[in-house]
């Protein structure tokens, strides 16, 4: 099937700042990660740098796992960003290569795109960077399962419910 | 530095809430479970990037009790496999160190919640001492 003739189940919500895609996940409300691009196959997202994000207090540098967290979040999303319908998907595996240190802080920005689906398998590659998307200091590649159809009542829940977490946190 | 010193001393490592417990069979790593850690409320299910983070900061924290070293080792690569969901439970960790070399440190690490037999994830790492 061609590109032009499938269908995806996110058209409606590609774009710049779509933030109601991560604003049902607590951790990446916690983190403050915001959508800065979807579209067919792919995500873009940006995690504002904090000083809580370092792991290595000496040289002032992010911790790994937390690129691993934007990493994983850009690359569900993506999938999603490729179903023709909403589905539950489950990280199966994910590899991060570190290619350098990110720059202390600079905030991150990861993009993942979904290169291969299966009925049953998301195939998904990515890479992270600070300044220039042409000079990573990460680069993944991962696997989702395809668990099964979602709920769209589920799914509006969650989104509710990432509101009222998101309204909590402006308030505080 | 030991690795209790190394939580204190990460800012990240406070952020995910992790404390150091000292069996008789090594260093454990315990991730109480928070509700801002959940990636996905419809299960509910810890965020795997939270559970890939506690693996390799186990890892790491295991080099340091090993060595002692003032500074932190440097991550050249990681791989998670995601086994079960991580429920909205507290999460433990167990590092082991395959090889320890004069540049490189290679370490397997496993997170389970309830039942160490029945993991949630596995982890493999490179590390740049």
């Amino acid at each position: 099937m061609t590109d032009a003739a499938r269908t995806f189940a996110m058209e409606a919500m590609f774009g710049t700042g779509r933030d109601e895609m991560v604003a049902h996940v607590p951790h990446a409300v916690r983190l403050g990660i915001k959508v800065v691009e979807l579209g067919r196959c792919f995500a873009t997202l940006r995690l504002p740098w904090s000083d809580d994000l370092v792991g290595d207090p000496v040289r002032g540098v992010v911790f790994g796992g937390v690129i691993t967290t934007l990493l994983d979040q850009a690359s569900g999303i993506a999938v999603q960003c490729a179903l023709p319908e909403f589905m539950t998907i489950a990280t199966l595996d994910l590899r991060i290569d570190y290619l350098r240190a990110a720059e202390p802080g600079h905030d991150l920005v990861a993009r993942a795109e979904c290169y291969k689906l299966t009925n049953t398998v998301a195939f998904v590659r990515g890479s992270a960077w600070d300044r220039d998307s042409g000079d990573p200091f990460a680069s993944m590649l991962a696997t989702f399962m395809l668990v099964g159809p979602l709920r769209p009542d589920a799914w509006q829940q969650a989104i509710a419910r990432g509101e009222q977490a998101l309204a909590g946190r402006s308030e505080s | 530095m030991k690795a209790v010193d190394a939580v204190a001393f990460i800012p990240y490592a406070r952020l995910l809430g992790v404390r150091l417990e000292e069996t008789a069979s090594g260093l454990i790593c315990v991730m109480p479970f928070r509700s801002d850690l959940v990636g996905n409320v419809v299960l509910p299910a810890v965020h795997g990037g939270v559970v890939g983070a506690f693996l390799e900061l186990t890892a790491l924290l295991q080099l340091v009790e090993i060595a002692g070293e003032e500074r932190v080792a440097r991550p050249i690569n990681f791989s998670i496999d995601y086994l079960r969901s991580a429920g909205p439970r507290d999460t433990h960790g167990r590092a082991e160190i395959v090889k320890h070399g004069r540049r490189i440190a290679n370490v397997r690490v496993v997170a389970w919640q309830d039942d160490p037999d029945k993991p949630v994830a596995a982890g493999i790492g490179n590390f740049l001492l």
